[in-house]
């Protein structure tokens, strides 16, 4: 698939913005005033700031209020509309802190259980599509709440969490990457399937429908960079959870702190690229193609 | 709006013989002419006469080797368009509701005005189905030609979708799968209809009739050209220009 920065930038900075959120709702910092209101700004500018780039990929935003109408049978509309709710819910709880110096619990807690939510209305985007094998598992939303839970612990400062749940995002990526290595062969998905001539030894595509490119080749046969997979991997791995958790592991400051952040940061964008860029489409077996 | 129907009065759709399809592509272009005059926004082409040329179509026509396990290879053509599935998880996927299967016909259709263009629809089809158009950024797709099977002011012989109209070979049908006397449920049970991809759960309405397999005349020996003449005992003037030729410098007499 087609690694969009908008969409790149959408689900790391949100899963980072709504893991802030989660543990400030927690009450596992508890500021106050001016401190209350420069936690929630950056929670704030995290999630805000990865939903309003995932508009950017959009071809007609100025119609993005109808994406709030299907949540029914849509995980695109859930996660709008729970990110929003959480935004409202959270902004009600920030707003005790900032001006009445009240902490209304509840709200909080309310606030922490829909920002897992609206993480996992995340994944589920993308977890939901039999049509991308690697997608279709159950560690996809795992992977996307760990590193949700590892980016916002390690923002508000959450030591022994941070640690423990960088770990985690680690070994979730892994199980990811392992169980989406051979998503497709075991899809059941092949050029046989695909066009009912024969098994996929038999078939073999001769010639292609253009001699250009299409939109379906450019968004869901994305195959540029796969050479560098291994590499990027371990890359991402390395910033996004290594380095992290040995900065940690120092003693603390401010400086090693803002570091890991940073590194982490760096990581999980390595980590969502690939995301995209490593999943086949069964429509590339049409093509030949995977 | 996206929640499918339980069941639709009727089920319209196409049939396409693999085995009559000679791969000529005028339904490709029928469709794209008929779908850029008509309903909706137009299948844009971009860079149209230079080095990186795409364009939007709603049906593209692949071709395949097949090799069986005895017997010669055969090409098979194969046109792709929306097979308009029961269970469309292009629907089901869509944030605003601009996708949506009619209860009436079954016809998977896109409203343009409310369309974002984020392009979900189109990763949830195993079948490519759907383009995202370069030039109006909405989701374009097949739309079994709406714009002509109800359109009274066209005469009856043009009252069904483009492609079909035009195909040269007749290796398109369009009809109603819920009335099973209908030409196209006839096909399908002759021919053994088959559906793409039906381990993805779609349950398609449009079906595809294998190709026939090709007739077999015993074995092609390869080396055929290579054997010696068969005609050793030439007669009459045949056989005497044999012997004059084998007795030329560089003959085998």
């Amino acid at each position: 698939m087609h690694p969009a920065k908008s969409v790149i930038i959408f689900t790391t900075l949100s899963g980072i913005g709504f893991g802030m959120l989660f543990f400030i709702g927690l009450g596992m910092i508890v500021p106050e005033g001016l401190m209350a209101f420069i936690w929630f700004a950056i929670a704030y500018l995290f999630a805000v700031g990865g939903l309003i780039a995932s508009t950017f990929h959009l071809k007609h935003p100025e119609r993005a209020l109808g994406a709030f109408t299907q949540w029914k049978t849509s995980w695109l509309s859930r996660e709008g509309v729970l990110a929003v709710i959480t935004l409202l819910v959270m902004a009600a709880y920030g707003a005790g802190l900032v001006f009445l110096g009240t902490r209304f619990a509840y709200l909080g807690y309310a606030g922490s259980l829909l920002s897992v939510l609206t993480v996992f209305a995340t994944s589920m985007i993308y977890a939901q599509l039999k049509t991308v094998p690697r997608w279709r598992d159950f560690s996809t939303p795992l992977m996307f709440l760990g590193y949700a839970g590892a980016g916002g612990s390690l923002m508000t400062g959450q030591v022994d969490y941070a640690l423990a749940l960088l770990a985690l995002a680690g070994l979730l990526q892994l199980l990811n990457w392992m169980r989406g290595d051979g998503a497709l062969g075991k899809s059941g998905s092949d050029i046989g399937t695909a066009t009912g001539l024969g098994t996929a030894a038999q078939v073999r595509a001769f010639e292609p429908p253009h001699t250009g490119t299409n939109y379906l080749l450019k968004e869901m046969v994305y195959i540029v960079g796969r050479k560098h997979a291994g590499r990027l991997r371990i890359l991402s791995l390395l910033m996004g959870i290594g380095l992290p958790i040995l900065l940690l592991l120092a003693p603390f400051g401010h400086l090693l702190a803002a570091l890991a952040i940073l590194s982490h940061i760096v990581g999980v964008f390595a980590s969502r690229w690939l995301f995209f860029a490593q999943a086949e489409h069964v429509v590339g077996l049409y093509y030949g193609k995977r | 709006m996206t929640q499918l129907p339980q069941s639709t009065d009727r089920k319209l759709g196409l049939v396409i013989d693999l085995d009559t399809c000679v791969g000529c592509h005028a339904c490709v272009i029928s469709c794209k002419g008929w779908n850029t005059e008509n309903y909706g926004s137009a299948l844009s082409d971009t860079d149209a006469y230079g080095p990186d040329v795409s364009g939007t179509f709603l049906n593209r026509v692949h071709s395949y080797e097949v090799k069986p396990e005895t017997g010669p290879a055969q090409l098979i053509h194969f046109p792709k368009s929306c097979l308009h599935c029961e269970d469309a998880p292009c629907v089901t996927v869509c944030p605003t509701g601009a996708s949506y299967k009619r209860t009436a016909d079954g016809i998977v259709l896109v409203n343009e005005d409310a369309c974002i263009g984020c392009g979900l629809c189109a990763w949830a089809c195993p079948y490519g189905a759907r383009e995202l158009d370069a030039v109006a950024g909405v989701m374009k797709k097949c739309t079994l030609c709406i714009d002509r099977i109800y359109n009274e002011n066209l005469p009856k012989e043009d009252q069904i979708p483009a492609c079909v109209r035009t195909c040269p070979s007749g290796a398109r049908h369009f009809g109603d799968f819920a009335d099973p006397n209908s030409n196209v449920s006839k096909l399908t049970a002759e021919r053994g209809g088959m559906d793409l991809m039906p381990e993805q759960g779609t349950r398609p309405t449009n079906k595809y009739l294998p190709p026939r397999p090709k007739d077999c005349s015993g074995e092609i020996n390869t080396l055929a050209p290579m054997l010696e003449p068969v005609a050793t005992d030439g007669k009459g003037f045949v056989g005497w220009l044999d012997k004059m030729l084998s007795a030329l410098p560089g003959g085998n007499a």
